[in-house]
């Protein structure tokens, strides 16, 4: 069942056609990766589902619905959650508050002036964040936290709101290899228990051969392939965009590269 | 209308253009490199135009013409660029990564420190140089007549406009000033020695404002207000330009001279007004100006308070603090009721600049505007409708929310050193209101007669009712800032995009943080007009801005209750060590620099700290 529906998204920059003609569905509980050379329009695509880029033409459609020229808060109200390429999470505040806030968000309670944050909807951050793994750390302020850390409670934070399709643009980027797996690992399984579509970008293959459904690849704006990781992974026209680093798709061997 | 006259007007508009250009180029330049925006820069240009009135007539005596003269212009322009070498050796380059807060206050402090220094030096008389060799006859325009020093001043913008362009452009120190315009990091990770990258940014800046200042002297006296008057529109000038562009900062001084000398036919006494005015219109509509970039501006501005857990006792703590408060009247004498009730609204004002600065990340350099306002309101409700106390209060608090409403409206836009500059047009504006709608706000003599109700007058009475509003005031703030509201003000100042992300309406929340600050800071205010009897435009000036933000690094920016200890440390170090110099704005501009360079974390900070560590 389709959850998220992109059609005929284009976006130009003074001369350059960043995204041409971008059409794809996610489905609920589907990982989707959109890989591609550096500056094939990844992000720009990305960040026209997130809303932070307006598209010159088409249409983001989610559950049906038209959010094509939504604001952030907006898509956030209507099930859209989402991790940033390097970390945000705000690092003033405690893991838990973190979730907390975004809780508060979620119940509309972000004007409230009398009862205190630090002791709404405590119970229930501290169980998203057990979740991914960091219920120990609620207390802990999130600039004291290791990276990989912080990441996990990103995911926390989106995941409070609940939402119907997760945005991830480049989730493992900065991690240690061994973190990069159980951290896309954690993903699946929430998506998949929870019926949550996923759409991430990523430079690592083995992250996203291992554990994309679907794989779109976009040059120069232009979507040039789409289909299973094996069906993308034979595609000529992929290989010649990776040209130059032939095995960059090919799946790993014997060790891991670490 | 005669058109000769309209001439006349629009080359003296292009005159004051011409200078008003050389000396913001210098300030954009230093700002595209050094991303500091340096207050001092009109301090700079006052040194300029004081070097080259003391030293062009003695020139002038040895050897008269006008060779003389334009090398005694040249050689103070050079002279005030070597100061700005050493500014920048011995304090910009330790600030370059901090908070855009502290760069700000930091150049203020120089400010100070020039203000007292020029008068050691040059004297408290305003120095008038000489007239310009072969310039002193006037010229004739139309049958009228126009001085022709005037028309040398307006080819000079263009002329340095042209030898900026061409140092920019042609020589190995332009490329590097410009790729450190674009990318300042990039450069660095190049191998650019950047110490010497910067101090010859600061020469060239400096030279400029120095330029700038030796250029005025055959026009006007140098004098001792010419600092802050000139940086005020120095200030306008590159931000309606875009901070960092040369050819911005041309435009827009055009713009603002031809305003300036229409402005005044149409209102004489406000062409201030008109000005800030076109940045608050450029910036509504071009949030960083004709050529501006968006960026994050500055070191990071996310310096505030951070979660903590709550303090054991602290119902005890505040129990034992309004024990004391109660009972201060039992003990003190009638001074000291008096210094405290000022110590106390101070605490007021600075606390409610916290909920800006600390919680917000919002560096709001115009707050005097609201606790202004409130002071104002509450007299002009007083004098003019002769309400008691108990009525003018709440109307005064009424207007700074409303005017922090309308303030707001127009700043939540802007970020970082853009919001600073437009909050403090802001402040400017009203103190331009308040100092020229004599017959309404009486002008410099500002409104006396503003007295308590007879139940609230007397030191003691009045001290109790201060320090009630201020105690409750303080509480309530403080439980807002725990409250959902303030965490989202401090997810907003953490991470915009990620408060985005989750749903939370920066703008709405940041617009509500400023009324609830104007208010606070209103009463404030408006408690001070009945203190003193009285009120004047001083309360809407800068220098009151700068007093609150002094209190806030004082006592310290990252704890909640910094402001309340910064007051109270400022205002008794200004009563005691006042009245024992003139060098007080010396002393305080050194103290400045000094807490941001040494003492970042302010007093409770620093107790905080050592106290943490030791446990």
């Amino acid at each position: 069942m389709t959850l998220l529906a992109v059609n005929g998204l284009h976006k130009s920059f003074g001369g350059v056609v960043a995204a041409r003609d971008v059409t794809f569905t996610v489905a609920r509980g589907e990982m989707l990766a959109i890989i591609g050379p550096n500056g094939a329009g990844k992000s720009t695509v990305f960040n026209m589902v997130g809303g932070q880029l307006r598209p010159d033409r088409g249409q983001v459609l989610l559950d049906g619905q038209d959010i094509t020229h939504a604001s952030p808060q907006k898509r956030f109200r209507r099930g859209v959650g989402r991790t940033f390429q390097v970390a945000q999470t705000f690092l003033s505040m405690s893991a838990a508050e973190n979730v907390q806030m975004a809780l508060i968000s979620c119940n509309r309670q972000s004007s409230g002036l009398w009862t205190a944050a630090r002791e709404r909807h405590r119970d229930k951050a501290v169980e998203l964040l057990s979740r991914v793994g960091m219920a120990e750390a609620a207390d802990t302020p999130c600039s004291a936290l290791a990276y990989g850390d912080v990441k996990r409670v990103e995911l926390a934070i989106a995941l409070a709101g609940q939402p119907k399709l997760l945005l991830m643009d480049e989730p493992t980027a900065g991690m240690a290899p061994r973190e990069r797996a159980a951290l896309m690992d954690l993903t699946a399984s929430i998506a998949e228990s929870q019926g949550i579509g996923v759409l991430f970008t990523e430079h690592d293959m083995d992250v996203v051969f291992g554990h994309a459904a679907r794989v779109l690849v976009l040059l120069r704006g232009q979507i040039i392939a789409a289909g299973t990781p094996d069906e993308v992974r034979q595609d000529e026209q992929v290989k010649r965009a990776y040209l130059g680093d032939e095995r960059a798709l090919e799946p790993p061997r014997g060790v891991s590269p670490a | 209308m005669d058109p000769a006259f309209l001439a006349v007007q629009a080359l003296s508009g292009l005159s004051s253009a011409s200078s008003l250009f050389i000396t913001a180029c210098g300030l954009t330049i230093v700002f595209g490199v050094t991303r500091i925006v340096n207050f001092a820069h009109g301090s700079l240009y006052m040194i300029g135009a004081y070097t080259a009135a003391t030293l062009v007539p003695r020139l002038l005596e040895l050897s008269f013409g006008p060779v003389t003269f334009w090398a005694g212009i040249l050689a103070s322009a050079v002279i005030v660029g070597l100061i700005g070498v050493i500014i920048e050796v011995l304090l910009l380059r330790r600030i370059y990564g901090a908070p855009e807060l502290f760069q700000l206050l930091a150049t203020f402090g120089v400010v100070l420190v020039v203000q007292d220094l020029v008068v050691q030096v040059f004297g408290p008389q305003d120095i008038l140089g000489p007239r310009a060799p072969g310039l002193r006859a006037p010229v004739e325009i139309l049958g009228r007549r126009f001085p022709s020093y005037e028309l040398v001043l307006i080819a000079a913008g263009p002329i340095v406009l042209g030898l900026v362009w061409l140092l920019l452009r042609k020589t190995r120190f332009g490329v590097l000033v410009r790729a450190a315009t674009q990318d300042r990091d990039m450069v660095a990770s190049l191998g650019v020695n950047q110490a010497l990258l910067f101090t010859g940014t600061l020469f060239l800046g400096a030279f400029l404002a120095g330029l700038g200042g030796a250029l005025q002297i055959p026009r006007v006296s140098a004098n001792t207000g010419m600092d802050l008057s000139i940086i005020a529109e120095a200030f306008v000038v590159t931000v309606v330009g875009g901070m960092g562009s040369v050819p911005g900062a041309f435009l827009a001084a055009l713009i603002i001279g031809q305003l300036q000398a229409f402005g005044i036919l149409i209102f004489p006494k406000s062409t201030l007004v008109v000005v800030f005015l076109l940045m608050a219109v450029v910036l509504a509509i071009r949030p960083h100006g004709f050529f501006g970039r968006a960026e994050i501006v500055g070191g990071t501005h996310a310096v505030g308070i951070s979660s903590r857990a709550p303090l054991p006792g602290r119902q005890l703590i505040l129990l034992v603090v309004i024990a004391v408060l109660a009972a201060f009247p039992l003990l003190a004498d009638a001074y000291l009721l008096k210094v405290a009730t000022e110590i106390l609204i101070f605490a007021l004002f600075a606390f409610s600049l916290q909920l800006l600065i600390g919680v917000g990340g919002v560096v709001s350099f115009g707050h005097a505007a609201f606790f202004g306002l409130g002071a104002y309101g509450a007299a002009l409700a007083v004098k003019w409708y002769g309400v008691s106390m108990e009525a003018a209060l709440p109307l005064g608090l009424a207007l700074a929310a409303l005017g922090a409403c309308l303030v707001g409206a127009f700043v939540v836009r802007l970020s970082g050193i853009y919001l600073a500059m437009m909050t403090l047009a802001a402040a400017q504006i009203l103190y331009a209101v308040a100092f020229q709608w004599v017959d309404v706000t009486g002008g410099d003599n500002g409104i006396v007669g503003v007295w308590p109700s007879s139940w609230a007058s007397g030191p003691a009475p009045y001290y109790l009712l201060t320090a009630a509003l201020t105690v409750v005031t303080v509480l309530l703030l403080k439980r807002i800032i725990d409250a959902p509201f303030g965490y989202a003000l401090r997810a907003a100042r953490d991470s915009e995009s990620r408060a985005e992300a989750i749903g939370l309406k920066v703008r709405q929340h940041r617009w509500m943080a400023f009324m609830i600050a104007g208010a606070a800071a209103g009463l404030a205010g408006g408690l001070y007009a009945f203190s003193r009897g009285s009120v004047d435009p001083s309360l809407l000036g800068i220098s009151t801005s700068v007093d609150a933000l002094t209190m806030l690094l004082l006592g310290g920016i990252q704890t909640v209750m910094g402001p309340l200890v910064g007051a109270a440390a400022l205002h008794a170090l200004r009563d005691w060590i006042m009245p024992l110099t003139s060098l007080w704005r010396l002393l305080l501009g050194l103290s400045i620099i000094a807490m941001v360079l040494i003492f970042p974390r302010g007093l409770v900070g620093t107790v905080r700290d050592w106290w943490e560590a030791r446990a």
